[in-house]
């Protein structure tokens, strides 16, 4: 896949595509495509004729749901629809419109006959002739037909899309691109719209044929995905417009449209429109293709939004504002740090706190706590820790005794979170650095990567103890968390080395022990972390270097992952193109807004639990594969209890 | 091969009614005289430093020690080696009672393990225990524990033996509520009970092991392992046709006893010295060793060369199966060779070694879990990774 993936995110416009897709055949033809319909893999951003309609097309990543589900993307037919699609749609403006509508219909078509389409509508049999021969399934077939209509359609689609388009900007990004990886929050609203619109519609009849069509694109389908129950990603969403049987839905739709687009643009709204506010944000900006479902923060934009949002915001207590700010910014970060800032935030809102009339204490704190939580969540994406650690005292409050009065209950819920903060992490880094210390001997030569607070402690410990040690602390761009800790070690005493992790094998011959920290580890034993930790490790094992990884156990996650796509965190793409303070190597200046750049600034990798000799946690020293065993008979007692 | 899961072998183990192989002596416990307080002998009664007890009681236990070895052995050590424990711990003698004292006698007898003879001791202590509260029981099997883990501190299996036996014995919390005397009877029962499993485990091993010993098979076994050779003594007797391939085990030649004890089972033994691992490594179909300890990686702590010839046998696809008591199961993590205290023992290079030369003298390694294939246990057979399941639920 990434092979053939790369190619495309360099030089091809945005095209949405569902799961595992091949490249495009012909990248080379990018020139406009005699058949706009059929030309997507050479569909050029640049072909577009009506810019304002193929963006709308584009249309914000919320839109775009890309289902994940299901088989039928997964089967080869659908493949191959989805690759004839998506070119289609740059050409021109119909001819994006059409694309909308094909995928669509993909999506419709695997369900419904694509009989119904063709008759009704004066599409082009000609295409459609050419997308059966390419792909056999009717359902593709009908998706080619529809492709026709929308050119009329395209126009309002155009105008509903245009709003949404503004973050995308010129650059017509395909449906598919998004649908695939837009962001999953996106994809369920989407969905959701997408049924209620299909219901509606259900009524309508093909026949509606261009008029009607014309109006259904408009809602296009993108922004919502009509079919939920539907397969494909983007054939889901175009399928619902142009499907025969699904056609009706078009009303539903054009009401649904709106409400995306009010949810983003109206960014003082729920923590979920400011949520895609965010994302919107980031849209402008081109990203690589496979992480579109994740949500890219820009740092600098939101916060003067955010500040002037502040007396809009939904009663947002003010301590969990700050730390929202503080995340945003930076100032707090490191899994353990960012989890404490949270939860002494929300012991102040609590002790703040009174119940509204009318209400019950824990069903309104805790809807309390979730709008909270969804303004962190904007702030910046939640980690695996602070995730537990919600889900620790939404437990509480959901356990609270209904006879205890307010105040018992919110000094209850004060010292709970007290004693998460002390057992599950201040205790538990003392154990993990008791354990940890044995582990070092004299002469011994030490890797760390990152800055993890575990790990410094660890070393600090061991210092104190009078162990004779050397500390090779590596580092990377562009957060160079490792000169503080470097600092901080030297200022010590500890006989330290600094180095990038461009010379990690290099240096890795005279290391005796790897310590790194984890942001999280899951339930196959991977380690999820800092990106380049993985590099580190592999490293590492090939050199027969044991790697130990500190990790508390509240940050287990029973979630298995095998790559680090599907759940990440994008960071500030512009630090890694340019490099502050130093203007003789910016060579990317100016070369920001090409719509061929894409700039990838992930911040965690999954590390493969192969490369891990050991986990410390505050259960002891295990291996990679008891963490199951760990997840599985502590979570329920100490955690959710 | 379903019929080789653990479980199913289990049920038809239980279901056999497997002869006990000895049944806990139990009126053998030397009456209970005065309260054992034992502050003396918390500081290491094992005063020899060059040779770990650990070797001492292997040379000991497994006959095959020669004599020019012993010479040696006297001329490192000083006069009083003789290999007798009783010697080596003087100062309790004259106390009433002892666990040291105890565990001595249990372990004379050949066949019990050090570690069965500790739980054995251990739960004297608990008979003999004059103590009128839970806690201060506690404190006195603790402090028991704890000088017998000192007795010996290289012997991994004695160490995890102490601890799982404190573990098993005082681990209900039901304990606390009932009254002093039917607290302390249950302790005792559990006790004798754990005892017990310990001693049938070696045979439920042997029962468990049989399915993966098929006819015409060749086995490849180091060291001399109490357990292993009750796996293949179990397979001659049921008839099995196989062939054993042992090792020589230097420097104390264990491999020597055990194709001693094979060639009175009628098994066909082939002796290798311990250099020719890889040179029969292609005909061999298993390996089989025993394990010092089980640590929590799933790895083991064996004899010295276990390790090699795991990594042989794994470059080759040749299976590495590991019989080991569940007692064995031990809380260290080794991370590599040297991260372990070594056990370190003489060894007889048959020539005088110039002084300058340095000798390795450790007396085991530590295979990592990866080239362990399954560990035999009474447990049932695990793979090396549910070692570690086993611990965290054992001690957590």
């Amino acid at each position: 896949m990434d092979s053939r993936r790369a190619p495309r995110t360099a030089s091809d416009p945005k095209v949405r595509k569902v799961g595992f897709f091949t490249a495009p055949p012909d990248r080379s033809l990018s020139g406009p495509p005699d058949h706009p319909i059929f030309s997507f893999p050479t569909s050029p951003p640049p072909v577009v004729d009506n810019s304002s309609p193929s963006a709308g097309n584009s249309l914000s990543p919320v839109m775009i749901p890309p289902p994940r589900h299901s088989s039928a993307t997964l089967s080869p037919l659908r493949r191959d629809s989805a690759e004839l699609f998506p070119p289609s749609v740059s050409p021109t403006s119909p001819a994006s419109f059409s694309d909308d509508v094909a995928a669509a219909v993909m999506g419709r078509g695997a369900v419904a006959a694509s009989s119904s389409l063709p008759g009704g509508l004066g599409f082009d049999i000609a295409a459609v002739k050419s997308a059966a021969s390419s792909v056999p399934a009717s359902g593709l077939t009908t998706v080619s037909v529809v492709n026709n209509l929308p050119i009329g359609i395209s126009e309002k689609g155009g105008g509903v899309a245009v709003e949404m388009q503004n973050d995308q900007s010129t650059r017509s990004k395909s449906l598919k691109e998004k649908t695939t990886k837009a962001e999953r929050r996106a994809l369920q609203e989407a969905q959701r719209a997408a049924k209620a619109a299909a219901k509606a519609e259900g009524g309508k009849t093909p026949a509606a044929a261009s008029g009607a069509a014309a109006s259904v694109n408009t809602k296009s389908t993108k922004s919502v995905k009509p079919p939920p129950s539907q397969k494909n990603d983007n054939a889901t969403v175009a399928a619902s417009e142009k499907k025969g049987g699904d056609r009706p839905p078009e009303k539903d739709r054009k009401k649904e449209v709106p409400q995306p687009r009010m949810q983003y643009d109206d960014k003082s709204r729920v923590e979920k429109a400011k949520r895609r506010a965010v994302v919107k944000q980031t849209e402008a900006r081109n990203r690589v293709e496979l992480f579109r479902h994740l949500p890219q923060y820009e740092r600098g934009t939101q916060l003067p939004e955010l500040e002037s949002k502040f007396f809009e915001l939904d009663p947002m207590h003010p301590a969990v504002y700050k730390v929202g700010l503080q995340y945003l910014s930076g100032d707090i970060c490191g899994g353990n740090a960012r989890c404490i800032a949270m939860l002494q935030a929300f012991q102040e809102a609590i002790k703040d706190y009174s119940t509204p009339p009318e209400k019950t204490l824990p069903r309104d704190l805790t809807a309390k706590i979730g709008s909270y939580v969804s303004f962190l969540i904007e702030c910046r994406p939640l980690s695996i820790s602070m995730g537990n650690a919600i889900r620790f005292l939404k437990n509480r409050i959901a356990k609270l005794p209904l006879s205890l009065s307010e105040s018992e209950a919110k000094t209850n819920l004060h010292s709970d979170i007290d004693r998460f903060i002390n057992e599950k992490i201040i205790i538990a880094d003392k154990v993990i650095v008791k354990h940890a210390v044995t582990k070092i001997s004299d002469g011994d030569v030490l890797l760390i990567y990152g800055s993890s607070s575990a790990v410094e402690m660890v070393l600090l410990h061991a210092h104190e103890l009078g162990k004779q040690f050397r500390v090779v602390v590596v580092d990377s761009r562009p957060k160079l968390e490792g000169q503080l800790l470097l600092r901080r070690l030297v200022g010590k005493g500890i006989n330290c080395t600094y180095t990038h992790i461009n010379a990690i094998s290099y240096i890795m011959h005279e290391v005796t022990r790897v310590f790194l920290g984890a942001s999280s580890v899951l339930s196959n034993g991977t380690v999820y972390s800092r990106v380049g930790t993985a590099c580190v490790a592999m490293v590492a094992h090939s050199f027969h270097v044991p790697v130990l990884v500190c990790c508390e156990a509240y940050k287990f996650h029973e979630r298995v992952q095998l790559d680090s796509i599907c759940s990440n965190e994008l960071g500030d793409p512009d630090v890694i193109s340019k490099v502050h303070g130093r203007e003789d190597i910016n060579f990317l200046d100016g070369s920001d807004n090409s719509a061929i750049l894409q700039l990838l600034n992930l911040i965690y990798d999954a590390t493969p639990s192969d490369y891990v000799s050991m986990i410390i946690t505050d259960y002891g020293m295990v291996p990679p594969t008891s963490v199951p065993v760990i997840v599985r008979e502590y979570r329920r007692e100490h955690l959710w209890i | 091969m379903w019929w080789r899961s653990a479980s199913f072998i289990l049920d038809k183990q239980q279901n056999d009614a497997v002869p006990k192989l000895r049944n806990p002596p139990d009126t053998l416990t030397p009456p209970s005289p005065p309260p054992l307080s034992m502050p003396d002998t918390l500081q290491n009664p094992n005063p020899q430093n060059n040779i770990s007890a650990y070797y001492q009681t292997r040379a000991a236990h497994h006959a095959v020690v020669t004599s020019d070895w012993l010479a040696q052995a006297q001329a490192a050590v000083g006069s009083d080696l003789d290999g007798a424990p009783e010697t080596g711990v003087p100062t309790v003698a004259g106390k009433p009672f002892s666990v040291i004292d105890e565990f001595n006698s249990w372990r004379k007898q050949p066949d019990l393990a050090e570690a069965v003879a500790a739980i054995r001791a251990l739960a004297a202590v608990i008979r003999n225990c004059q103590a009128t509260t839970m806690m201060e029981l506690e404190i006195e099997l603790k402090k028991a524990s704890d000088s017998l883990k000192l007795w010996d501190t290289t012997s991994i299996s004695l160490t995890a033996g102490c601890d799982l036996f404190m573990r098993y014995v005082t681990r209900t919390s039901a304990l606390e509520y009932e009254d002093f005397n039917s607290a302390k009877s249950r302790l005792i029962e559990r006790a004798e009970k754990f005892g017990e499993i310990s001693c049938k485990a070696r045979r439920i091993i042997a029962m468990l092991s049989q399915d993966f010993i098929f006819d015409g098979c060749t086995i490849l076994v180091h060291g001399f392992s109490r357990v292993v050779l009750e796996v293949l003594k179990t397979a001659a007797q049921s008839k099995k046709l196989f062939r054993v391939f042992c090792t020589e085990g230097r420097p104390d030649r264990t491999g020597l006893r055990l194709s001693n004890e094979l060639a009175k089972l009628d098994v066909p033994v082939k002796l290798l010295i311990d250099s020719a691992v890889a040179y029969t490594m292609d005909e061999v179909d298993m390996v089989l060793v025993g394990a010092d300890g089980v640590v929590e990686s799933g790895g083991i702590i064996n004899m010295m060369g276990t390790y090699q010839i795991a990594l042989v046998a794994h470059s080759m696809n040749k299976p590495v199966y590991v019989a080991a008591e569940s007692y064995k199961f031990a809380r260290l993590y080794p991370l590599d060779q040297k991260d372990m205290g070594p056990a370190l023992r003489p060894i007889d290079f048959g020539v005088p070694i110039p002084s300058k030369v340095e000798v390795e003298t450790s007396a085991w390694d530590y295979t990592p879990p990866q080239y362990l294939t399954l560990l035999f246990t009474d447990l049932g057979v695990l793979t090396p990774s549910v070692v570690s399941d086993e611990l965290i639920q054992l001690y957590l």
